[in-house]
């Protein structure tokens, strides 16, 4: 008896968690489900909870870009120009995006969690075509790109 | 701000339209044309032309909504450009050439409107409670008092004598309560019977739960209602059994019932499906929810800012919200939380039971194909019945359509369109009418009148001077002889695909059309923003005009969203073509036969700026000859600044 249940038990969560099912309706599922399962809060987490989630990874990801930014002033001084747009775009994405996200998606008005979030793509791309095709930042601002459209997609589905 | 828009990088692609002049043509969308001999009942052909203009809304508009996006995006692709989209995906452009845009203060600085409301800094979003009380116009306004994004909101307030000229005051709501701790967000006002104001706002509380809360003037002898009382019994309103904690907002003005109680609606959703919940109430502190719903229509989302308003079937004249009876249609209006377009539709009301139904249910609220103020950039639009000139004027917020990282550098987000007057369309029956407020007039300074005969193909600079703050009215009359030739022209063959949208912009070239004015336009044409008619030879060789605005080369930035806007707009038997177009810097807005279309449009030039901002006529039909009859007035700036004593 206690084998059946397990065994059922084992088929409801392989049919289908709240994880996955959130992540099939991304355009990236891996991507999607590698991080929110990173995260101890995901396998627990609403659609609300999960798209929090995802914009953390946006404000650590920003984060570690801005640092690798900061360092390449002393190693790269000829793409400064590049560098200091960088920093200002990269900048609005912790002190605007993340934070207009955080608070619409918490009290429901999840349009400006997208607004937000579609913007810190927009700028990780302006960012990223201030190299003219030479850029040091490229496999950082792609990442952020996706992760910008993932989280999208997920506030999408609280509107 | 990055909205849900496709967001088209600017690639090299050559202005056609500056190339016009030596008869380029990219790209056609009729064949080869075969010589015509006209008949000498021409005469009757005239006719049958003026007779068929006369057009409904029916099927009419299926090129618009949400459609709009996906041509858009479809294009992206094909160019091998970045895009955003609906479907979620946004990829960077393959394009290396594309150059990132640094901002620089000198042109973030120029993006300020002279004569559009907007708060000396920071985001401001939906309109909230406007009003006419003692003497002044009131305006309070969602407003953000710590960023230049969404978040900590509040209620901003300023007063006016005109609609035109405001005075900024004191913030009017602010989060001081438990149920409101997470927000002070969008209400309306309602007259009681003896004059005195009540407001009905949204809180969301400490706990996130979206409620409604009753407020009043502390003062009702102040005419510029400075303070306000919040009622010590809220919320009056929580969210009822089976609505969502956070799907409960935006309450309406009150209206009367015939028992003599006060009614009013608030938007919301059950699953897909959008909804309007409706509430008794004497004394607006306990209410009775009704069984029935004001009106839902599936698949449309959450309804934001429903309104809902009476227009006369036979006068021009605004009515009071209360007002009911057989000369009387009845409007309801809601923002679309999925795709941020306001939406309404005309229909009847039964105030037995609260319920009102679409007069034509193929273009119900929400629907993608139905109707909207605008075709452009507005949203969580509101109307308010001024009691002062028995108008019904609107508002609309008009968002940004730039990246937050230039709003956080310029330190401001948003303005509010020029308020309208909304009248339903008395001819038509099936359309609203708007046009800006008479008020607006007190702006024009000096003007120049034009009469200009404008060849196919052709672009004409017209010398105004100074040409970002302009009101520009326009009359455009199509050549008779090239009407006959494409009405009855077998080769030419009705367009039934076009939508401004789809149509590829002003550089695409019909045989009538488009036609009209680049706006904000830099002398080379390099950047400009063309406001136009597009007409073309539709069903049974009935014509079918189309008014738009393309923004794709509005600007060379590539963080900006720069779509082509537009729609459908219905000319009448004997009509003329005419257009107003106000600019006013980073803000175009249009209005085609005297508002039946209207377009609301962001725009940001680098190099299209100060004494470098340029108008210019241009005519890019394939065959026909236009004739322009227009007039343009330098605006002043409405110079709106804090209240002082000596406003008084």
């Amino acid at each position: 008896m206690k084998m059946i249940v397990m065994v059922m038990m084992m088929m409801m969560m392989s049919e289908g968690s709240m994880i996955d099912q959130t992540c099939k309706q991304t355009p990236d599922f891996n991507l999607c489900v590698s991080l929110l399962n990173s995260d101890p809060r995901g396998s627990s987490a609403d659609i609300s909870g999960l798209a929090l989630i995802l914009i953390d990874k946006i404000k650590v990801l920003a984060t570690k870009t801005l640092n690798e930014i900061n360092g390449l002033y002393k190693k790269r001084p000829e793409l400064k120009q590049a560098l200091d747009q960088c920093s200002r775009r990269y900048k609005t994405i912790l002190n605007a995006d993340v934070p207009e996200a955080i608070e619409a998606i918490s009290k429901g008005v999840p349009k400006f969690g997208e607004d937000g979030v579609i913007d810190a793509g927009v700028e990780a791309s302006v960012c990223e075509e201030g190299f003219q095709g030479k850029s040091p930042l490229t496999s950082l601002t792609k990442s952020m790109q996706n992760i910008s459209s993932v989280t999208r997609a997920v506030v999408r589905m609280l509107l | 701000m990055a909205s849900t828009e496709a967001l088209l990088p600017v690639t090299s692609r050559q202005d056609p339209l500056s190339e016009s002049r030596s008869d380029q043509i990219p790209e056609t969308r009729r064949k080869r044309p075969i010589k015509v001999h006209l008949a000498v009942c021409s005469g009757l052909l005239l006719i049958a032309l003026y007779v068929t203009l006369i057009v409904t809304h029916d099927g009419s508009t299926a090129q618009n909504g949400a459609k709009d996006e996906t041509y858009t995006e479809s294009r992206a692709r094909l160019a091998g450009v970045s895009e955003k989209s609906n479907d979620g995906v946004w990829r960077l452009s393959d394009d290396g050439k594309t150059e990132a845009f640094p901002w620089n203060n000198t042109m973030l600085s120029w993006q300020r409107t002279a004569f559009h409301f907007q708060p000396e800094k920071n985001w401001m979003n939906d309109p909230n409670g406007p009003l006419f009380y003692k003497g002044w116009y009131h305006f309070f306004y969602q407003y953000n008092p710590n960023a230049a994004v969404w978040g900590d909101i509040v209620w901003g307030h300023a007063v006016s004598k005109d609609l035109i000229h405001w005075l900024y005051l004191p913030l009017a709501l602010v989060p001081d309560q438990w149920y409101d701790a997470n927000g002070v967000w969008t209400g309306s006002a309602t007259f009681l019977d003896d004059g005195s104001i009540v407001m009905l706002y949204t809180g969301s509380t400490d706990k996130f739960v979206q409620v409604q809360n009753l407020a009043y003037p502390e003062d009702p002898s102040d005419p510029l209602l400075l303070k306000w009382t919040k009622f010590s019994g809220n919320p009056v309103l929580v969210p009822p059994p089976g609505i969502g904690a956070k799907d409960f907002r935006d309450p309406t003005t009150a209206w009367k019932t015939s028992s003599g109680k006060w009614r009013i609606t608030i938007g919301s959703k059950i699953n897909r499906t959008g909804i309007s919940l409706v509430y008794d109430t004497t004394d607006f502190k306990t209410y009775e929810k009704h069984e029935t719903l004001l009106h839902q229509v599936p698949n449309t989302g959450m309804w934001e800012c429903v309104d809902f308003y009476p227009v006369s079937k036979t006068k021009v004249n605004g009515l009071d919200t209360s007002v009911k009876g057989p000369d009387v249609k009845h409007i309801v209006k809601a923002s679309m939380d999925d795709t941020r377009i306001d939406h309404y539709a005309i229909g009847t009301y039964d105030d037995s039971n609260g319920t009102w139904v679409p007069d034509n249910p193929s273009i119900d609220v929400g629907i993608s194909t139905g109707l909207r103020y605008d075709y452009g950039k507005f949203y969580a639009s509101k109307t308010f019945y001024d009691q002062n000139k028995k108008r019904r004027i609107l508002w609309g917020w008009i968002g940004e359509s730039d990246s937050e990282a230039a709003d956080v550098q310029k330190g401001w987000s948003s303005v509010q369109g020029i308020p309208r007057t909304v009248v339903l369309d008395t001819k038509t029956g099936k359309n609203l009418v708007q046009w800006p407020v008479e008020e607006i007039k007190s702006l024009r300074l000096s003007n120049k009148k034009f009469h200009m005969k404008v060849g196919p193909g052709t672009v004409v600079p017209v010398d105004v001077g100074s040409a970002a703050q302009l009101d520009i009215e326009a009359e455009f009359t199509i050549k008779k002889d090239d009407l006959e030739i494409i009405l009855g022209e077998d080769s030419v063959e009705a367009d039934e695909e076009f939508s401004c949208q789809n149509g590829g912009g002003s550089t695409v070239r019909g045989a009538l059309g488009p036609f009209g004015f680049s706006v904000l336009a830099d002398q080379s044409l390099s950047e400009h923003t063309p406001v136009y008619f597009y007409v073309t030879k539709g069903k049974d060789s009935k014509l079918k005009t189309f008014f738009c605005t393309d923004t794709s080369r509005s600007t060379m930035a590539n963080d900006v969203v720069k779509p082509v806007y537009g729609s459908f707009v219905p000319v009448l038997k004997g009509e003329k073509l005419t257009m107003r177009i106000l600019v006013d810097h980073s803000i175009v807005e249009g209005f085609a036969q005297g508002g039946k279309t209207c377009i609301t449009s962001r725009v940001y030039p680098t190099k299209a700026i100060y004494g470098a901002t340029k108008l210019f006529l241009f005519n890019n039909a394939i065959d026909a000859t236009v004739t322009a009859s227009f007039k343009v007035w330098q605006m002043n700036g409405a110079f709106i600044h804090p209240y002082s004593a000596d406003d008084l």
